[in-house]
């Protein structure tokens, strides 16, 4: 089975956030880096499926050349090669110019699967994968919480709502969104380290793709980022302690939603 | 102002993507065994086994153990990387930094049959070999004055003697022990007279008897008492007598290695020393605004750079196989010193906090300490350096 996993490099979880001056993102030179966590998920999976069925995977990542640094970790838990899309603008890229970036890139390597996160941790559109799937005229899953492949078609089991899930059937080339969970992290080894050095990672710019600038531009703009503001709101509660009890229950399941 | 990445500029001439991806992997590990374990396990005593299966299993001890016997064939400088980002993530490498450097002995004197038995499980984790047996009660600092007997019978050697301060045996599969044989009084090159060997305890014959010590920190160290106890004679490693360079040829990766994990406990208690100093407010502002409070960490830091330089400068010397004794030393020396500067400067910028041993200060202050007297005392690195660089006279 061959595989692309793409991943997102976002800034680490325990970065300290600052707005830019314009507030319209975070300061990136506070940042530091790592793999989009449901990204890591995807790439776990593929290297499972692969484990299992045999094949290849090839991550992909879009940005500048700070995202080596995932790629080169995706290479040391397993990936046999790895595109890196050469693209400024980093994490604002936002979800169409990043999925038409992949899909250009990747049109004639005839991937069986792709296996994208469900989401990114820093814009969090969730579109990228569903974009790309539309691309590349691939049907696609999302929110998956199991792979089964069998016989050239993949068995997935999507989670909704309410702790409901759907399983699906699906013809195989297919796209799958990856949701967090869905199985265990492993480590890059200290040999994968050291072999991840030879392996390939072939450097794609846009205009080596034949895109034009305006093909790319972004199709949503951030109008402003902001720290939520905290406020204290104290409001008490009327009547006897057994219906102040249930008003109580009540606001803490619907209103603060901790129950 | 927001603190800059102690990841520092002092590093930045010596670091590589590969130390880089090592610092991150190694990282990601240490932080699904974050503080709560290891106060747990310093708790109950445990030793730390599921880190050190994960640790094992993901290839980390086995940097140093060539590729040809399944290791991953990196440098002493690597192999320090990953002991100093297990110790700056709030663990303790205690447990498990001595497969590294012990296994130096069997690869450079051992046979190529003992390698080739032993390397390759070792790399696996199959086999653990983290005891190191050699002071005794009546010879700390005084190797050559060890009175473990191992005396040859046909097939076999036979030991009887006594060890103190030996870290893990129960945690390991094989020893390496120094013993005499051959008694001091028929020397006449003192440093001659010891022998190395490879103990497989887990086939012994006779009796050793393993009496664990109980320490102020969570090292899992015994006395051993051995008793008659019979081990095949090809169990010597390298030639009989020559024990003692052989082991000394593995102090100067030791004396790096431990000076790694001292840099790691010393960014480890900058990094929380000062995150501490910003938040915590008092009279109405942040207490690192004094500069009472701000200077000693800040000092403590430079101090810890610098013992990072010698670190790697030590083992840039050891990986070109240039004398480096007097770097590797001064390295173990200055790393010690500055971690231990950065644990009173932390629990004094911690107050009454830094005793509650929810905030890992205490645990951490009193695991650095170690660094300082083992596993050789800076007062005998500082008479290292007196005699056999600075020429003055032997004072030991």
């Amino acid at each position: 089975m061959k595989i692309m996993v793409c991943i997102k490099q976002v800034p680490a979880k325990d970065s300290t956030l600052r707005l830019t001056e314009d507030s319209t993102w975070i300061r990136e030179q506070d940042l530091s880096y790592e793999i989009n966590e449901p990204d890591a998920y995807a790439l776990e999976e593929a290297l499972r499926l692969k484990e299992k069925h045999g094949g290849e995977v090839v991550v992909c990542s879009v940005g500048p050349d700070r995202v080596q640094q995932v790629i080169r970790e995706a290479l040391a838990k397993g990936a046999d090669r790895a595109i890196h899309l050469v693209a400024d603008g980093g994490s604002r890229l936002d979800s169409y110019p990043a999925a038409r970036l992949m899909a250009e890139a990747v049109r004639r390597e005839g991937f069986d699967l792709i296996c994208t996160g469900l989401q990114s941790d820093d814009l969090g559109f969730a579109q990228t994968g569903v974009v790309l799937a539309e691309l590349l005229g691939l049907p696609h899953a999302t929110i998956i919480m199991e792979v089964q492949a069998e016989d050239g078609r993949l068995k997935v089991k999507r989670e909704l709502e309410g702790g409901w899930f759907q399983w699906v059937q699906m013809p195989l080339p297919a796209l799958l969104t990856i949701q967090s969970g869905i199985n265990k992290l492993r480590y890059a080894t200290l040999k994968g380290i050291k072999q991840a050095k030879s392996k390939e990672i072939r450097r794609v710019i846009a205009t080596e793709l034949g895109l034009k600038a305006e093909e790319l531009a972004g199709r949503q703009k951030l109008h402003r980022v902001y720290v939520p503001v905290k406020t204290k709101q104290t409001e008490f509660i009327d009547g006897s302690p057994k219906e102040a009890a249930a008003k109580l229950v009540e606001k803490l399941q619907r209103d603060a939603r901790v129950l | 102002m927001e603190p800059q990445s102690t990841q520092s500029h002092t590093e930045q001439s010596h670091t590589n993507e590969d130390w880089q991806a090592i610092r991150e992997a190694v990282g990601k590990l240490c932080r699904d065994f974050p503080d709560a374990y290891w106060r747990e396990v310093d708790k109950q005593e445990k030793y730390p086994q599921e880190f050190v299966d994960q640790l094992t299993a993901s290839g980390y001890l086995a940097a140093l153990i060539p590729e040809e016997y399944g290791g991953a064939g990196l440098g002493i400088a690597e192999a320090s990387i990953i002991l100093e980002e297990i110790n700056r993530s709030g663990g303790n490498a205690v447990a498990c930094h001595a497969q590294m450097y012990i296994m130096g002995t069997l690869l450079r004197h051992g046979s190529e049959e003992q390698k080739r038995r032993y390397l390759p499980p070792i790399a696996q984790g199959d086999l653990r070999l983290q005891a190191f047996a050699v002071t005794e009660p009546n010879a700390g600092s005084e190797t050559t004055r060890i009175e473990t007997r191992a005396v040859r019978k046909g097939d076999s050697y036979v030991i009887n003697g006594q060890k103190i301060f030996i870290s893990r045996v129960k945690q390991s599969d094989l020893m390496m022990l120094l013993a005499r044989t051959t008694p001091y009084d028929e020397l006449t090159d003192k440093t001659r007279g010891l022998s190395v060997f490879l103990v497989d305890m887990r086939n012994i014959k006779g009796n050793l008897e393993v009496q664990p010590l109980d320490l102020m920190i969570n090292h899992h160290t015994s006395t051993l008492f051995f008793d008659d106890v019979e081990i095949p004679a090809d169990s010597l490693i390298g030639e009989e007598g020559k024990g003692f360079r052989y082991i000394i040829d593995g102090w100067n990766a030791e004396r790096i290695l431990i000076a790694a994990e001292a840099i790691g406990d010393g960014r480890w208690f900058v990094e929380r020393a000062a995150r501490y100093a910003r938040e915590r407010v008092v009279f109405g502002r942040p207490i690192g605004v004094n500069q009472g409070v701000q200077f000693p960490i800040a000092q403590a830091y430079a101090h810890i750079e610098a013992a990072n330089l010698m670190r790697f400068e030590a083992a840039a010397k050891f990986e070109r196989r240039e004398k480096c004794g007097a770097e590797a030393n001064m390295a173990k020396l200055l790393a010690s010193e500055a971690a231990w500067e950065a644990a009173n400067a932390c629990l004094t910028t911690y107050g009454g906090y830094g005793f509650a041993r929810d905030y890992d200060v205490e645990r951490k202050f009193r695991e650095t300490r170690l660094f300082s007297v083992a596993p050789v005392s800076n007062n005998l690195v500082l008479a290292f350096l007196g005699h056999n660089v600075l020429g003055m006279p032997k004072s030991y």
